[in-house]
């Protein structure tokens, strides 16, 4: 990591959309969960289920948009090559999921013949009318479901060993408050 | 730290480096035990928040003792027996098709498109109640009619019909209590008496619907029979007015003619696809305004005769078919699919059936079922 000095956080618009996505999708998944077990509130969340999906799938387009115009931060020096590995993979499927989940629900919600409908937007059919495909999306929209909880799971727990076990400011690159922290740079 | 030590002198020999549960990287950061201890104790709290919340929200954490769509499910399990491929409710019925010939007269209450003048083809399901696929008619039992218009359009319209008049239940917890207490016997066969005197001493609003349903006697067939929407909505016109309202089939064919000749399991249905096939079924499609002393959240009163009644045009059955795929046997009827013009109550029934039938869709859709015990081709000319 010798060479020329590199920021150490992501830039503003990528950390306010980072965020604003980690509550979105925390909301869909507690909504969504929530949805195959209620009754009395069942329609109210299917509308905010529809509404967050929708928010989440916009944001995710703009954020890679966003992210590819932007440069990332460094790793700190804790992170080596394997680590790495997993790191870019673990963020390049957290994107991959949060952009199918909602396509996935869409079309599910097309495959039953049923439209989607978002305050006065009606979306079209995406999928033909099908009630084998349904149950298979059906059943895909919940294994991306856990798969995104298994996901997030792992990403903050390993953002949470890098700051607090390791102490390589892991978590300042998505930060908004500059910490007085010693990055642990090779010298 | 041998792991490291290791991988360090790995790295210096040349060997190609591998993975190792602790990575050598680590080993440029002072691990402490104050960090350890630190950062195990917020992993392990961001978990537990994270999948507790999780649980919570799916069940089965805090769901104990509270109504869920699951519990609907066992529930019929529990009456009816399992029936893969099936409805867990009106299991048994036969898909048919048709249109709705609108007169203009619904557009002063909605601005839903299918009220326009003009023809909005639609595609229904007739059906018995009770989760079993293969129970013998009888002329006493009630009988559903499923509707969709405009399927499968954006702008559908499906409703959930009964021929009775209101609906024995008005919350989820009175129709999943009178479900268990319907539970036929082992013994006899038949629903335990005193399981029932003691729902409906609890439920006094089953009681006072029993009581208006038994006051409508059951017509011979299907196709002679009302049909009603039985929970409220909301019609909302073209300036943004609000109307309450209640809706229903009135046959156009004669009601109370003697019951056609037939027998065995299928009665009801083998005399429903006769009359299709010798001419088209017509029913008025009828919306009752209700006004602000009618309660929109009790599907167990009848609201008073003297309401304004618009006859919105006629629905017309022209074609039956067996359930099969591609055909009503796919389509959840559920009272929540509306079109724009059209929305529902505060009916605390309409969020229930939806969720249940979704739960039930969820489930048969992914079922590999038996055939329908209503063939069409098997009935005689």
């Amino acid at each position: 990591m010798t060479g020329a000095p590199t920021k150490d956080h992501y830039s503003l618009s990528i950390r306010i959309l980072h965020w604003l996505t980690a509550v979105l999708v925390f909301a869909a998944l507690v909504v969504g969960f929530a949805l195959a077990n209620v009754l009395a509130d069942y329609a109210a969340l299917l509308m905010l289920h529809k509404i967050i999906g929708a928010l989440i799938f916009i944001m995710i387009i703009v954020r890679i948009v966003n992210r590819l115009r932007h440069d990332a931060p460094a790793l700190p020096a804790t992170v080596g090559r394997w680590e790495r590995r997993a790191v870019v993979g673990s963020e390049l499927l957290i994107y991959a999921t949060l952009l199918a989940q909602p396509l996935v629900g869409w079309a599910m919600l097309a495959a039953a013949g049923v439209a989607v409908v978002i305050g006065p937007v009606r979306l079209p059919s995406i999928v033909p009318v099908d009630a084998g495909l349904y149950a298979l999306l059906r059943n895909g929209h919940s294994v991306l479901a856990y798969t995104l909880v298994v996901l997030v799971a792992a990403h903050v727990s390993a953002v949470l060993l890098h700051t607090l076990t390791l102490r390589d400011g892991m978590l300042g690159r998505m930060a908004f408050r500059t910490r007085r922290h010693v990055v642990r740079h090779e010298q | 730290m041998a792991v490291n030590r290791r991988g360090a002198v790995g790295v210096h020999l040349g060997v190609k480096e591998r993975p190792r549960l602790i990575p050598s990287s680590w080993a440029s950061a002072s691990i402490d035990r104050r960090g350890v201890l630190l950062g195990v104790a917020a992993i392990g709290g961001f978990l537990a928040v994270d999948l507790g919340t999780v649980l919570y929200a799916r069940g089965p954490i805090g769901s104990n003792g509270r109504l869920t769509p699951q519990a609907f499910i066992d529930a019929f399990r529990r009456v009816y027996g399992l029936h893969p491929g099936f409805r867990r409710n009106h299991a048994k019925g036969v898909a048919v098709a048709g249109y709705f010939d609108s007169n203009g007269n619904g557009v002063e209450l909605s601005r839903a498109a299918v009220f326009r003048s003009g023809r909005t083809p639609l595609v229904g399901r007739f059906s018995l109640p009770g989760g079993n696929p293969t129970v013998s008619d009888s002329v006493s039992a009630s009988r559903g009619l499923g509707l969709a218009f405009g399927y499968p359009g954006a702008e559908q319209w499906r409703t959930a019909m009964l021929n009775s008049p209101v609906f024995p239940d008005n919350s989820p917890q009175g129709f999943y209590d009178r479900l268990l207490a319907s539970k036929p016997a082992a013994d006899t066969g038949k629903p335990d008496p005193q399981a029932m005197s003691r729902f409906l001493a609890a439920h006094p609003e089953t009681a006072r619907a029993m009581a208006t349903i038994s006051r409508q006697p059951p017509t011979s067939g299907f196709g002679d029979s009302a049909y009603h929407g039985l929970n409220a909505f909301f019609f909302t016109s073209a300036t943004g007015i609000y109307t309450p309202v209640r809706w229903s089939l009135a046959p156009m064919a004669s009601t109370g003619a003697p019951a056609p000749p037939g027998h065995g399991p299928n009665l009801l249905f083998d005399n429903l696809i006769r009359d299709i096939r010798s001419g088209p079924l017509r029913w008025r499609l009828l919306v009752t305004v209700g006004e602000p002393q009618d309660d929109l959240r009790d599907a167990t009163i009848a609201w008073p005769p003297e309401r304004r009644v618009v006859d919105a045009g006629t629905v017309v059955i022209d074609s039956i078919d067996s359930e099969r795929r591609g055909n009503a046997r796919d389509i959840n009827f559920d009272p929540m699919v509306l079109p724009d013009g059209i929305e529902p109550s505060e009916d605390p029934l309409l969020s229930a059936r939806s969720a249940v039938y979704a739960a039930s869709f969820r489930r048969r859709a992914g079922e590999m079922g038996s055939p329908p015990a209503v063939g069409v081709n098997e009935v005689a000319q």
